[in-house]
């Protein structure tokens, strides 16, 4: 089977149980079952490929410019976990099914184990380190929904937040720690980046990377101080902690330091660091398990314990240690998950986990007790199990281990650990176990059903079988698997069995299991020493530090964010200036200088009305109508000097839209105060001004800079100017640019302004519809009401303007193609030429001579230039390729006809209708009580006068 | 006095105006503000393609002539027609604000919740 089909089916298969439990529990975990069983035996197909020693690699690029690719490989290290995770997954999800209840949503659970399952596949099939880091993430977020699937328990809740925080920040360590490596060895191939061992040991980078990475291993792994998250996540179903923290998840660290031992260790940094944190939490764990009630809390310690011993081993650097760590993690696998599922049936059972609360059971569970007498021997290290084999091992590699000169800390502690591990081990054997038949059970246990205990039984069998034929079972993959950790072309060789003579490790193993049996004897008296001693609860730890953190952000954000917009523009001015500085001083200079242009008196003249113009609109802005009428002189001296520069088709544009702002601003001004009342200290307007002038002066400076520096290659302008009249059809270069070259922008444009005009609208009818519009209707204007509202003057000589006025759009529209001018400038010309008649005569009477709504303009402005667009498909063109010819109807002259033309039209439709829906929606706000519609265009004509005294 | 100095100084002081003016606590001079500041980043925007007096980018024939550059005007006048939008719909939003809070400041207020319909 294709490495990408083993990684991705337990996806694809994620989607089943979600379908199937449709057809009950049954159905729903068989299908399961069948995914992972599939993914099994298409990885153990190669299985005898791998072991001779060959590489299965599969390999397709996915985005090879950022050096990711979804390249998979399957050696002997894979091949092992890879096994752990589908063969534990199987025996996961038999089990699963008589676990969970029947009110325990199963299809959730099912569908969450396979995209756990596939994401562990993932890491340990990845050839890629990017592709792994994305399933690592995968891993976290997944085993975040297991360990929190009873969502209404809060220790589930709370279990599984602290496991993705913990995970969650070494998974972002782990990124930094992988990119730096990457980036180190060239590659992010992780087959080629493993041969790059020496290049990447001298790198002054390899340290910090070699941090981070150990940071995602070892909270992955729960190593001191990490270790706290681990026995917290034991509030998820016991399947999950079966799976997850026993065989799987809490590996993938494992697996990451054994992945990239060819690289990484040998070095002090590597033995002193990996050898110390494993050192540590083995004993630690150990000796905090001894006085765990819970069953699955003290195998919650156990597991962060061995988890440490085989951290341990891989920081040993040594073949025997590294064969001892790859034994152990079989060994563990198949012991730890055993024990797990026991005690879930223990809980399922008698409806508690609490050993003191328990004992006796041997007789009412007896199936179950032998399980979990054989998987608990293992764990304590008794022949002929095993877990004795790899203990063994590890004290073997202990004993001959010095940390700096000392030749003893190592051995002693070593042993210290193996004997707490004796003690927790027949302390869970024993109090739950033997002793007398209890009557106070919380429930009446018995044993499970047959389907229940199959899966505990054939680890337990594998247990007892690894143990008796150790070298013919797993000898060859132990092998294979240690050579690959090692990788470098090393050949290591295992000699697993059972009596290796009378070495220093079975001294220490002797040593160790009458210490452990004796601590157990004085386990009453050490129990009370251990709760008399004060010791940190690494919860209340935890919390602190989430509590600091969170309440800094809030404090920044608070501060930062507190709702005075005025704060955050300031804080963004500021910032961005000193963004740009950086840029501006960080960057290469290009000195390409251009030559100035002198100015002669009129320009000078002009940026003297700007600059007095704009002084006096900021000095004044409080006198909010005189600011305005500032404001416009402004706009047309930049209109003016948008000509003067060459730019005729802005100099237009500028000005029409110069004239909609101002009316569109005093009509708003209607309903606003006219005067902006003082309220700004002089230290507060000292401070505005600063941070004004500093923007201004840098991006003044930035404009010179730029104006007076030559192009470095050249414009894109060369192609628009040589082939606008050839492609485009039109001599006005920037015309042509907008309805064609760039027409889909264009498009996007009108469009926009579209939907900002019916935004308008949607709030003035928002506003109409609310109680707003009482007090629009009872308002007192600023200023009192014209006796003449509709002056003859003005009506009659708009009246006279209006054909005018669109016959100059019409013709400012038709040479828009040839010369300056266009659709939107044509559109702003009629607008402001309709609008002239709304003001004459008033709204109602320039209403009801309307005979098409603003909104239907609008529409149909940008239905027609999408059909101009989608034309060019008749032509076999992309979108909005423009075609044109010349045409001739006697007795007219030969002229051109453009498609543009049509989208041109569209953009003059939308730009009219837009302009006017914005004004003609605010002028709707300004109806007081009392008012009633114009009748005539004019308050006072003569014509209507009565014709008196005449007859 | 270069024009490249006139256009400079005056995209700065358009600048300096829009910005003093946004940071003012009143939506009517914040609109103005983001007024001044359009001209300024249109103007700059303008001024990428470099300044030349007499050279529209429009076609004469078939003659060696000089055209200055005619995308970053095509960028502005669609920017300019777009910012009259953008000015419309915020001033739309200061309008409503007002009519429906009875204050035009922009800052959150700390008794936003009682509104103070002065």
């Amino acid at each position: 089977m294709s490495l990408f089909l083993i990684a991705a089916l337990p996806f694809i298969g994620a989607l089943l149980p979600g379908l199937m439990i449709q057809a009950g529990r049954n159905t729903c975990s068989t299908w399961t079952g069948i995914i992972s069983l599939s993914a099994l035996i298409g990885l153990l197909v190669h299985a005898p490929a791998v072991l001779r020693g060959e590489v299965i690699t599969a390999s397709v690029e996915w985005m090879p410019a950022l050096g990711l690719n979804a390249s998979f490989y399957l050696d002997g290290l894979g091949l092992l976990f890879g096994t752990l995770i589908l063969g534990i997954g199987c025996l996961i999800i038999l089990y699963a099914r008589f676990y969970l209840s029947t009110k325990d949503p199963m299809g959730n659970f099912y569908t969450y184990l396979l995209l756990f399952q596939g994401a562990m596949v993932g890491i340990v099939l990845s050839d890629n380190i990017l592709l792994l880091l994305v399933f690592w993430e995968l891993t976290s977020l997944s085993s975040f929904l297991l360990i929190g699937y009873w969502k209404h328990l809060p220790e589930g809740r709370q279990g599984a937040r602290m496991a993705l925080t913990v995970t969650g920040m070494g998974g972002l360590a782990l990124i930094g720690g992988m990119l730096m490596l990457g980036n180190i060895a060239g590659t992010y191939e992780l087959t080629e980046l493993l041969e790059k061992r020496d290049l990447i040991q001298a790198d002054p980078l390899y340290v910090p990377a070699l941090l981070l990475i150990l940071l995602g291993a070892f909270t992955k792994s729960a190593q001191f101080p990490f270790h706290f998250w681990l026995p917290r996540a034991m509030a998820a179903p016991t399947p999950v902690s079966a799976y997850l923290h026993s065989a799987t998840m809490v590996k993938a660290g494992l697996f990451l330091m054994a992945r990239l031992y060819p690289v990484m260790s040998g070095t002090a940094e590597w033995f002193w660091i990996v050898t110390l944190a494993g050192l540590i939490t083995m004993v630690l764990g150990a000796l905090i398990g001894i006085f765990q009630n819970d069953l699955k809390g003290l195998l919650a310690y156990s597991t962060v314990s061995h988890l440490g011993l085989i951290t341990m081993l891989l920081g040993f650097s040594t073949e025997a240690a590294v064969i001892g760590a790859v034994f152990h993690i079989i060994n563990h696998a198949t012991f730890k998950a055993s024990l797990f599922m026991t005690a879930g049936i223990v809980d399922h059972e008698a409806h508690t986990r609490d050993i003191t609360r328990l004992g006796g059971l041997r007789h009412l569970m007896p199936i179950t007790f032998i399980i979990s007498a054989v998987a608990s021997l293992s764990m304590a290290g008794i022949p002929p199990f095993n877990g004795f084999l790899s203990k063994e091992m590890m004290l073997e590699a202990a004993a001959h281990t010095y940390l700096g000169d000392n030749h003893w800390l190592v051995p002693a502690l070593a042993t210290l650990g193996a004997l707490f591990s004796v003690a927790y081990s027949f302390r869970l054997l024993i109090h739950t176990w033997f002793g007398p038949v209890r009557d106070d059970y919380p429930h009446k246990p018995h044993d499970p059903p047959f389907g229940m205990w199959l899966s505990p039984a054939f680890l337990a069998i594998l247990v007892v079988m690894i143990g008796l034929f150790s070298q013919a079972l797993v000898g060859p993959l132990v092998d294979t698997t240690a050579a690959s950790v090692m990788g470098n072309g090393a050949h290591p060789h295992a000699h697993l069995k059972l009596w290796h003579g009378v070495t220093p490790a079975l001294y220490m193993s002797g040593i160790a299991v009458l210490g452990g049996l004796v601590l157990l004897a004085l386990y009453r008296p050490a129990n009370g020493l251990w709760h008399a001693v004060p010791r940190p609860d690494a919860k209340v730890i935890f919390d602190a530090i989430v509590g600091a953190v969170s309440s800094a952000a809030a404090w920044i954000t608070g501060t930062l964010h507190d709702g005075k917009l005025t704060r955050y523009a300031a804080i963004f001015f500021v910032f961005a200036v000193l963004a740009s500085w950086h840029a501006f001083t960080g960057g290469q200079g290009v000195s390409l200088p251009r030559e100035p242009m002198q100015a002669d008196i009129i320009p000078i003249i002009a940026w003297f009305a700007l600059i007095v113009g704009t002084g006096v609109t900021v000095f004044y802005h409080r006198h909010r109508l005189l600011a305005l009428v500032v404001l416009g002189i402004i706009g047309v001296v930049i209109s003016l000097s948008f000509n003067y520069l060459s730019a005729p088709d802005l100099a237009l544009t500028q000005l029409s839209v110069e004239v909609v702002t101002i009316v569109l601003l005093l009509l708003a001004l209607n309903f606003l105060p006219e005067f902006t009342p003082r309220e700004s200290s002089t230290a507060r307007k000292a401070r505005d001004l600063i941070i004004a002038g500093g923007v201004g002066v840098a991006v003044a400076a930035l404009a010179y800079t730029v104006m007076l520096t030559d192009f470095a290659m050249p414009s894109i302008a060369e192609y628009h100017l040589a082939n606008s009249h050839d492609l485009g059809g039109g001599d006005n270069v920037v015309n042509v640019i907008l309805v064609d070259f760039r027409g889909f922008d264009t498009f996007g444009e009108i469009t926009v302004l579209g939907i900002a005009a019916l935004i308008i609208y949607g709030v003035t009818e928002g506003l109409l519809g609310s109680k707003v519009r009482l007090s629009l209707l009872e308002r007192t204007p600023n200023h009192p009401v014209a006796g003449d509202e509709h002056p003859l003057m003005m009506v009659v000589a708009t009246r006279l303007l209006l054909p005018i006025a669109i016959m100059v759009g019409v013709y400012i529209f038709l040479r828009g193609h040839n010369d300056p001018g266009g659709g939107f400038v044509a559109g702003l010309v009629v607008a402001i030429a309709l609008l002239m008649q709304y003001m004459a005569s008033g709204y109602d009477w320039a209403d009801q001579r309307q005979r098409y709504p603003y909104h239907a303009t609008i529409a149909s402005g940008v239905i027609i230039a999408a059909i101009t667009g989608i034309g060019a498909f008749f032509n076999n063109m992309p979108f909005l390729t423009s075609d044109y010819g010349y045409f001739q109807f006697p007795p007219l002259e030969k002229f051109e006809l453009a498609t543009a033309m049509g989208f041109d039209l569209g953009v003059f439709l939308a730009v009219v209708g837009a302009v006017m829906l914005t004004l003609e929606s605010l002028s709707r706000l300004a109806y007081r009580r009392g008012d009633v519609p114009d009748e005539y265009p004019m308050d006072i004509n003569p014509s209507r006068l009565p014709k008196s005294e005449d007859h | 006095m270069t024009i490249e100095f006139l256009v400079a100084s005056a995209i700065g002081v358009l600048t300096a105006a829009g910005i003093y003016l946004i940071l003012r606590f009143r939506t009517f001079p914040v609109i103005l503000g983001t007024s001044f500041l359009s001209y300024a980043v249109n103007i700059y925007l303008f001024s990428t393609g470099r300044l030349i007096v007499g050279a529209p980018p429009v076609l004469q024939g078939y003659g060696d002539y000089t055209y200055t550059d005619p995308l970053p005007q095509a960028l502005v006048l669609t920017a300019i027609v777009i910012g009259f939008g953008m000015t419309a719909v915020v001033l739309m939003i200061a309008l409503a604000a007002y009519l429906s809070g009875g204050h035009d400041k922009i800052d959150m207020q700390d008794d936003d919740a009682s509104e103070d319909r002065a």
